[in-house]
Parts: C-alpha cells; structure tokens; sequence
C-alpha cells in the first residue's frame, strides 16, 4: 500500500538524522504596542490602501448608518446570514436571510443576485488590515461572503487586534471552524504586476465601525 | 508561441536553452519590469517589519520541526483528516498521484473541474492526464487562464504568466473569448476573465486545489490566494481534491501567525493577500462534502535523505528567490526546464529526479546569496547549489578519470601548481606572457580556447595585472620600526 511505502521512505529518510532540540521558536513580535485609537487608526489605513472603505458608527445609530451606506450607494437587495441581530436591519432596503442548516441555504444563483451582503466578523488585525470570519451564525456560510459584489462588514472597535499573532490567540478555541481571512477587496497582479481590485470575490468592501460602548461580555 | 518543456527529463540543458531565450528581447523587458515592480513592493514591506529577521528564524525553525518529524506530522494530519470528515490518499509518484485524481472524480461522475493554481499539479502534469481522459479542466486564476487559452508554460512560481505583457494578453483573450473591442487596460482584462469564469464557478460540481500549508495539529489546510477564485474553487463545487506534497505539513495552527506574515510579504509584496482559506474537513451545509486529499511524495523522501539538502523541503514557495536572482531576472522561468525555476527551481529539481536529470541547473547561478538573504524559512540556496556541484562532479568521476579528459587534466596541473609557491609565481609569469594574444584593447579577454571557453561563451575574464600582489609585496619599501 502507499501510504506504508511513502511512510516508510519517510522514516528511513529520517532514521539517520540527529534529533538536537530546535531553537525555541520566539523572538518575533507577539503583541501590540498601540493605544486603542491608534489601532483603530493603523486599521483604517490599511483598509484604505486595499481600496476599501471604513465607516464609523455608534452603537444607538447603528441601523441608521447601515441603511445610510447602504442606501447612498444603491444596494437596496440585501443577503444576510439568518443570525444577524434584527436591530440592524432598515425596512428600506429589501432584506432576505440565508440559512446555514444544510439543505435550508439559499441557492448560489440567487446569492450572486442581490446587490450586496451584510455580516458580523470574528476578529480583525490592524497591522495587516485583515478581517477575519469563522462563519458564524452572524458571518454565514463561506459562499454568502463570496458571491455577492458587494460587502458590508460591521466590526465592533474591540475585535480588532494589532498583530497577527494576538489574533491568533484570539482564533485558538475555535481553530477547526471555516477560517477566511478577508485583507481588501479581491484583486490581482497577474497582468505586470498592475494591481487590480475585484476579479471574482466582492469587488466591494465597505466596514462599518462600531464604538467600544458594548461591554466586552455581551459581545456574540 | 515558445515551444518550452517543464519535463526536466527532456528539457535542454540550462546554457542552451538560456541561450535561446535571452534572444527574445519582449521577453526579457516583461521579466525585468515584473521583477523590479515585486521587489520594490516587497522591500517596502519587509523594512517596515522590525521582527523581519526573527520572524525568518521562527519561520525557519517551524518548517524544520515539521521536516525532522514528518512522518510523525503527517500522520497525524491524516488522522485528524479523516476525523473532519475527508478522505486521505497517498501518491508515492506522479503517476499514481493522476490515477488518484481520475478515480476520485470518476466516481463522482465529474466530466469537468474548475482548478486553483497550483504547482505541484504542474509538477505532476495532472491537466495533461485528465485531458487525455476526458476531463474538461478550467483554470481559474487569471495568470494559468492566460497560459491556458495561450497553450503556454507557466514561467514563475506566483506569477506564472509574468513572461506575458498587456499587448500580449489583449490578443489572446481577444481571440480565445471572441471580444473584438476589448482593450489593453489591465482593469478590462481583468474584468473579461471575471465574467468568462462566473459561469463555470456556478456550474462545474468538482473543484482540484494544491495547499500552501497542511495544519497537523487541526488537519486542516490553508490556502493563500488574491482573486477570489480560490474561494470560489473551495465552496461552491460538491468535491474537492488537494493535493499537497507531504512536505508541506506544519505542526500547529498557530504558526500560521508566522507564516502569514512572511509569506505574503515575500511573495507579491503585500503586508497580507486578500484572501486566505482554512478550512477542517467537511462542515454541513458549507463548502464541499465530497472532500479529498492526496500527499505525494514524488522524489521528496529522497531529497529529505540528505541532511544538507533537506532544508530544500522547508520551502514555502513564495518566489522571493527567483525575483531578485540576477540569472533568473535574465532568462525569465522557462530556461530552467522545470516547473520549478530560479535558484529554488535549481536545487529542487535535480533533488526530485534523483540527480539523474537537470544536472546543469545547480551551476546556473553565480552564487551571490541574494536569494538566502531574502528567502523567508532561510534556505540556504547558495550552500545547496555548491553542494549539488559536488554531487554532480562526484557522480561524473567515472568519466572524468579518462587520462585524456581535459577538465581532469586542468584541475591535476592546478593542484600542483597551487601546492607549491614557486610553481604558483611561475605560472602567474607565465600566464602573463600567453594572455598576451588574447587580451582585447580594454584589458580584457572575450574568448579562450578550448575548455576555457565554455567560460568566456557568457562571461569576460579580466587580464593578469601588471603587479601582483605577492611581486608588491616583495618590492615595498620595508616599513622603519613597529612590529614586522
């Protein structure tokens, strides 16, 4: 059987070798050194030169600032996934909600057909402007954040960490679920090295950020 | 069109196939333009980083762990694979890696599979096998889509198309998706390529994938990507296939906090790529349930054998190597006769062949170090590269110990010249007297004779000076006082 075969090629390979322990893996930057506005600061420029744009919200106004951008750049047919809280949704804009039971989501087509999606987020890092979903109730499926050309992240300010390897500590507990790490609109260099935004994921990011004003313990 | 083989059995030896090449000047300009633009970007991100070189130690010290204990890790992997949910195949070559791949899909009644890129499926020709099996293959990211509706050669590692400039695109997406009107705007190119392949993300029921990196603590794998393609190849189809070299496990999930720092940054200059997947075997009601994954080994126990030329395996694949070689900025990706090209290219390949074929690749380097000093799990390319020469000369030495070869002679009349210092000052006198024809009016020597001019065919050699140092140091004024 192979897998005996490369298994064995494997071992034999390795059978000769000296097992001095490794040097301890350390020396690199671990946490932040920023103030909270100033993460939040480094955040927002990062996602500006992705091409992606940040909006600040408080907590009271949240709805009013999603129907707002959404309304202001016409995405008036909105996909979510079903576990986005009710509160943050406008009856202005036409809304319909995308299961995660299997079997119970949405076909793809009709996914691509709405303007845009609406979603929480895991975790976000600042020093490399990435978002991160682990596909939540609040994030949805892996395809819901993929199809349309549009999306509409809502970040609290807390979720948002300095470095990677604080984020990663931050992913420890949940490392087995569904991870998309999402650093800009998609693009490309595939062409001299010409960066261009949007190929086949949203071509369109737009978070919207949401004061610390919610104690860290009522946070989904 | 360029007629290139990637199959190192019957690829051209490096000088003459990088003699043909460097003829194609259009050529030559796409590469220099499209390796200046990375390395910018990427030295402007990496002087940003002040833990950049602890960050090359950790990453270096992680793919390490992972080589010493590979059979440890990958078992674990497939262990915690299959417990997620996934099937795990084993390919002990190339061949059974395609038998696999047909398999799989055969069951699943898949005519057609939407594809990411991917180099260990270049490595194994898989697209050439499944097409003369009747598979239909579309390649998804924009740069393999160019080299397929262009029936080319993938020529760097992250940018397989980088040999390709606008003009060149234009025409052929132009022809091969018949838009007339297009434009050379990459923005337009881009966008032709977009709709082209919508179509097929939402049709097409079986997706293949490589990995960037196995996860064995988790059995997870992590793909690193910029267009969204990935993604789409990941989540939309009902099975997937990845093949990965066993070699590309990592112990835990955390090191991705490493890797993901170095990887992106290394590779297209970017302090992140837009998009990064990781994903544990089959989650209801998302994603792929038919999910695979094939571990080939194709050569690579052979090459974790060696201790020296291990470190070759720690390799992340981030291209860094090929942009700032002055060899590959040359001759571009297809002088190496290899999917894999540059410096990294030229200490795999031979390694994965057993050093059976492309033994001319280690000398296709002038050993500068540029590539260790940028490379991000610090391979030591250069170390590699003198002692894969040694390799090649100790494997030649049947033919070598003819009385008559030529090279046999030179090195025994240079070692007993260098032996002794008499003899050493007398073949210096008398090197100077014979260059005489030789050296041109600006003190140089363009052409040798014989054995010597397989040096002078690429490169100028200076003449002897008129001093030399040991005739200085005997003529100088004798220092008055101090220590002699």
């Amino acid at each position: 059987m192979s897998r005996e075969v490369v298994l064995n090629r494997v071992r034999s390979a390795l059978s000769g070798s000296n097992h001095e322990p490794i040097a301890p893996i350390s020396g690199y930057r671990l946490t932040g050194i920023l103030t909270d506005e100033q993460r939040v600061q480094l955040f927002e420029s990062r996602l500006d030169d992705y091409g992606a744009r940040v909006f600040h919200s408080s907590r009271q106004n949240l709805r009013e600032n999603i129907a707002t951008t959404l309304l202001e750049g016409k995405k008036l047919r909105m996909v979510h996934p079903a576990g986005v809280p009710e509160s943050w949704l406008d009856d202005r804009i036409f809304w319909a909600a995308d299961s995660q039971s299997a079997g119970d989501g949405l076909p793809y087509t009709q996914i691509e057909g709405f303007d845009g999606v609406l979603t929480g987020a895991t975790a976000a890092v600042a020093e490399s402007g990435s978002i991160v979903l682990q596909h939540s109730l609040t994030e949805g499926r892996r395809a819901l954040t993929l199809l349309p050309d549009y999306h509409l992240c809502i970040l609290y300010e807390h979720q948002i960490v300095e470095t990677l390897p604080e984020c990663f500590g931050r992913l420890k507990g949940s490392a087995t679920r569904p991870t998309t790490f999402i650093s800009g609109p998609s693009a490309t260099a595939d062409i001299e090295m010409t960066r261009i935004k949007g190929v086949h994921g949203p071509r369109f990011l737009d978070v919207l950020l949401f004061g610390s004003v919610v104690p860290l313990t009522s946070m989904p | 069109m360029t007629l290139v083989t990637l199959d190192p059995r019957k690829a051209k030896p490096f000088p003459k196939a990088a003699a043909e090449l460097l003829r194609d000047t259009q050529l030559r300009k796409n590469v220099a333009h499209a390796t200046d633009v990375i390395q910018r970007k990427r030295a402007a991100v990496v002087a940003e980083k002040e833990d950049w070189q602890a960050l090359r130690s950790a990453g270096a010290e992680i793919r390490k762990e992972a080589l010493r204990h590979l059979d440890t890790y990958l078992e674990q992997f497939e262990q915690q694979f299959i417990q997620a949910g996934g099937h795990v195949h084993w390919a002990e070559d190339a061949v059974e890696a395609q038998r696999i791949v047909l398999g799989i899909l055969r069951e699943a009644q898949a005519t057609e599979i939407i594809k990411i890129k991917s180099m260990t499926t270049a490595e194994i020709e898989l697209n050439q096998s499944l097409e003369s099996n009747g598979i239909r293959i579309y390649e998804t990211d924009l740069a393999e889509l160019i080299l397929q509706l262009g029936a080319e050669q993938p020529s760097h590692i992250i940018a397989p198309a980088l040999h390709k400039n606008r003009q060149q695109v234009r025409e052929l997406f132009s022809r091969e998706m018949h838009l007339p009107d297009l434009t050379d705007e990459p923005a337009a190119l881009t966008e032709a390529a977009r709709l082209y392949l919508r179509e097929k993300f939402l049709k097409v029921k079986a997706a293949v994938c490589g990995a960037n990196f196995l996860i064995a603590e988790t059995g997870s794998i992590c793909i690193v990507e910029s267009e969204g393609n990935g993604r789409m190849c990941l989540t939309l189809p009902d099975t997937l296939i990845a093949i990965a070299g066993i070699e590309k496990v990592i112990p835990h999930f955390s090191d991705l906090e490493v890797l993901l720092q170095t990887l992106p940054r290394s590779a297209t200059g970017e302090r992140m790529n837009p998009y990064n997947s990781v994903w544990t075997g089959v989650t209801p009601g998302d994603g792929p349930q038919n999910l695979h994954v094939v571990l080939l080994d194709n050569g690579r126990s052979h090459v974790l054998a060696d201790e020296i030329s291990r470190q070759t395996l720690q390799c992340i694949r981030c291209a860094a190597c090929l942009n700032t070689c002055p060899v590959f900025r040359q001759t571009g990706g297809h002088a190496y006769g290899s999917v894999y090209s540059g410096p990294i290219g030229a200490i795999l390949t031979p390694q994965l062949y057993r050093l059976e074929h492309a033994l001319s690749l280690p000398y296709a380097s002038s050993l500068c170090g540029a590539c260790y000093e940028v490379c991000p799990v610090k391979i030591n390319i250069p170390e590699v590269l003198v002692y894969l020469r040694s390799r090649v000369v100790d494997r030649n030495r049947g033919k070598l110990a003819s009385v008559f070869n030529q090279e046999r002679i030179g090195m025994k009349m240079m070692a007993r010249i260098f032996l002794s210092p008499q003899r050493f000052e007398a073949a210096q006198r008398m090197a100077r007297v014979l260059e005489k024809p030789l050296v041109g009016k600006d003190g140089w020597i363009h052409w040798l004779p014989g054995l010597g001019g397989q040096w002078t065919v690429a490169r100028d050699l200076e003449a002897f000076p008129a001093q030399t140092f040991r005739e200085w140091w005997q003529s100088r004024p004798k220092a008055k006082g101090g220590r002699q």
